[in-house]
């Protein structure tokens, strides 16, 4: 039926509004989680409203995965009721005249019987809400209604799920109740997901894929760990500025309560988190952690040194500071260090220097 | 119960029973439609629609007979619609008085819906949009039962206000017993021929029913009272 890319999302949107405009072109990947980042107004929530075809959209085409929902050129415009799409709305929207199992029920009863992948039992399994179901929404906590919410979605077998800052009305507590399940969705369903966020620590978490949106533009769509990596970019992230980084627990020393990460680079040591061995992990790394020195130190309080080359060395907004990109074979990373280092230790493209990481965090 | 209500009496209680069930049940279905038109548009015509439709709040009961009387009458535009469509001529009908009333107890009726229709938001009908429900869908399973305290609110007002209506009444139903002689005009008819005790019965009935209509209309909605 169509000759496109049938495995990927494909969105070109224009949504005009009196004081707003969103101009987006987005190829994003078939599976795995997506994250739409950037400050509010930037245009992320239109932009996944406008896919779910709850706002109108001026102009646009939209490919999930082979499947059309919208394409002026044939003039198809499939409403939002018949698009086979999941979305997770701030507040959870639960309904207030049905218990929670009602409310997991709505949807599903409205997807005919050939199209349920998901069942009742495992969306239920799936965000740990079993001992919930008779229980009505107003009964609930903000995290346990957000995870209902989202087992309510994944209910109708979505072939796209959009997710509009879903932990945003969550304290810190209920928001560490919910990642985890997030991230099992990421490891256990075969869908895309898109995943609107203003936090850069969920992103580094959940993403596979990051598109940064200003002003309703695209500043950057790409893999997060490349894109993480980038310095030619308007990022806007100041002291969330850094890599995520993939690797796999290798070792764990009891003794010292540390746990060995071997990346492609090189290890890394980090508090042991209880993560069983050869675990796939993310860590994270902050700009502002790495600090650069020409000689590897073995009286630093450092653990983790790893050999690098400077590929990049590009200036920030405040005039004293810099970002260096180095590559540790392969694997980017980027410094923060003030000018006067960089004339100190005369920095420059090619240099082989030591990258000091004073912290690493596991996120997931 | 003979010698207290004489059959005229029983007459024109159930007469406005009847009349005030159909009012209701009439405004309800016309009233849904504009209620959840005037919750969600944004259109220009929102204004003047809402004006218009509060009119019978601040209006002479008298005023609006007068323009049904005149308009519905042998020479008045929906006079001759009404013929014209072999319905006859309504004043001093029934029918005619149904008409009167559903206009008189709009507002009573619109605006308690609106109210709930509003208060729904667009939340819970996103939801049910992504969800796979159609419009259509959407209302009978979010809205209606989300905006129920305001079916309530609306019906028992409406009845209530149909019950009471007099002036409306009196210039298009006239006082025809058993076709539009309500419980109102029976009281007025009993005091001009100083039937005092018998006015009294009736009165003091429709004193305790609207009370005991308050009283339930409080008890649905006990934090915010219908305005």
């Amino acid at each position: 039926m169509n000759q496109s890319n049938t495995n990927a999302v494909h969105a070109r949107l224009q949504v005009t509004r009196p004081e707003f405009s969103l101009d987006v072109d987005l190829q994003l990947p078939g599976r795995g989680i997506s994250a739409l980042f950037g400050v509010s107004g930037s245009g992320k929530s239109s932009c996944l409203r406008a896919m779910a075809g709850l706002d109108q959209v001026a102009k646009g085409y939209l490919n999930v995965n082979g499947e059309i929902w919208r394409d002026d050129s044939r003039g198809v415009n499939v409403p939002t009721h018949r698009r086979a799409l999941g979305y997770v709305f701030q507040e959870a929207n639960l309904f207030a005249h049905l218990d929670v199992r009602r409310n997991l029920d709505y949807g599903q009863r409205r997807v005919p019987r050939t199209d349920r992948k998901v069942s009742l039992e495992h969306a239920i399994e799936l965000l740990g809400i079993a001992s919930l179901l008779p229980r009505r929404p107003e009964t609930l906590s903000g995290g346990e209604r957000q995870r209902v919410a989202i087992a309510r979605a994944l209910a109708t077998s979505p072939r796209l799920l959009l997710m509009d800052e879903p932990l945003a009305a969550l304290d810190y507590q209920r928001k560490a109740e919910i990642l985890p399940y997030l991230r099992r969705l990421h490891d256990e369903l075969d869908i895309p997901i898109i995943y609107v966020s203003h936090s850069a620590e969920e992103v580094a978490q959940l993403a596979d894929h990051l598109v940064v949106l200003e002003k309703g533009r695209v500043v950057v769509s790409g893999p997060l760990t490349e894109t993480l990596a980038r310095l030619d970019l308007p990022m806007h992230l100041g002291e969330d500025t850094g890599v995520v980084l993939e690797g796999r627990v290798a070792e764990r020393d009891a003794e010292w309560g540390l746990a060995r990460i071997a990346l492609p680079a090189g290890d890394l040591w980090v508090r042991d988190s209880g993560e069983a061995l050869g675990l796939q992990v993310r860590v994270r790394i902050l700009a502002r952690d790495i600090s650069l020195s020409l000689a590897a130190h073995s009286d630093s309080s450092i653990l983790n040194i790893l050999p690098a080359m400077v590929e990049q060395i590009v200036g920030e907004a405040h005039p004293a500071q810099v970002l260096v990109r180095l590559n540790t074979g392969g694997v980017p990373l980027v410094a923060r260090v003030t000018r006067r280092s960089v004339a100190t230790l005369r920095l420059q493209p090619g240099l082989k220097v030591w990258a000091q990481i004073k912290a690493v965090a596991l996120v997931g | 119960m003979e010698s207290i209500l004489s059959p005229s009496d029983l007459g024109a209680i159930t007469l406005t029973l009847k009349l005030a069930s159909v009012t209701t049940l009439l405004l309800l279905l016309i009233g849904t439609p504009i209620a959840w038109w005037l919750a969600r548009t944004t259109s220009l015509w929102r204004g003047p629609v809402s004006a218009l439709v509060a009119l019978p709040l601040v209006l002479p009961p008298t005023v609006l007979g007068f323009y049904l009387l005149v308009s519905l009458g042998p020479n008045g535009p929906l006079g001759q619609l009404t013929q014209a469509l072999g319905l006859g001529l309504l004043p001093f009908t029934f029918a005619g008085l149904v008409v009167g009333s559903v206009l008189y107890s709009m507002p009573f009726v619109i605006q308690p819906l609106q109210n709930a229709f509003s208060v729904i938001g667009e939340g819970p009908l996103e939801a049910a949009a992504t969800l796979r429900a159609s419009p259509l869908d959407r209302f009978f399973t979010v809205v209606l039962p989300l905006a129920r305290p305001g079916f309530l609110t609306a019906i028992i007002l409406g009845f209530a206000h149909t019950v009471g209506e007099f002036g409306v009444v009196l210039m298009i139903g006239g006082n025809i017993p058993d076709e539009t002689r309500v419980i109102s005009v029976q009281i007025y008819d009993h005091v001009e021929a100083l039937e005092y005790t018998q006015a009294h019965w009736l009165s003091a009935g429709m004193l305790l029913f609207s009370f005991l209509v308050l009283l339930l209309l409080y008890s649905f909605n006990p934090a915010k009272p219908p305005r």
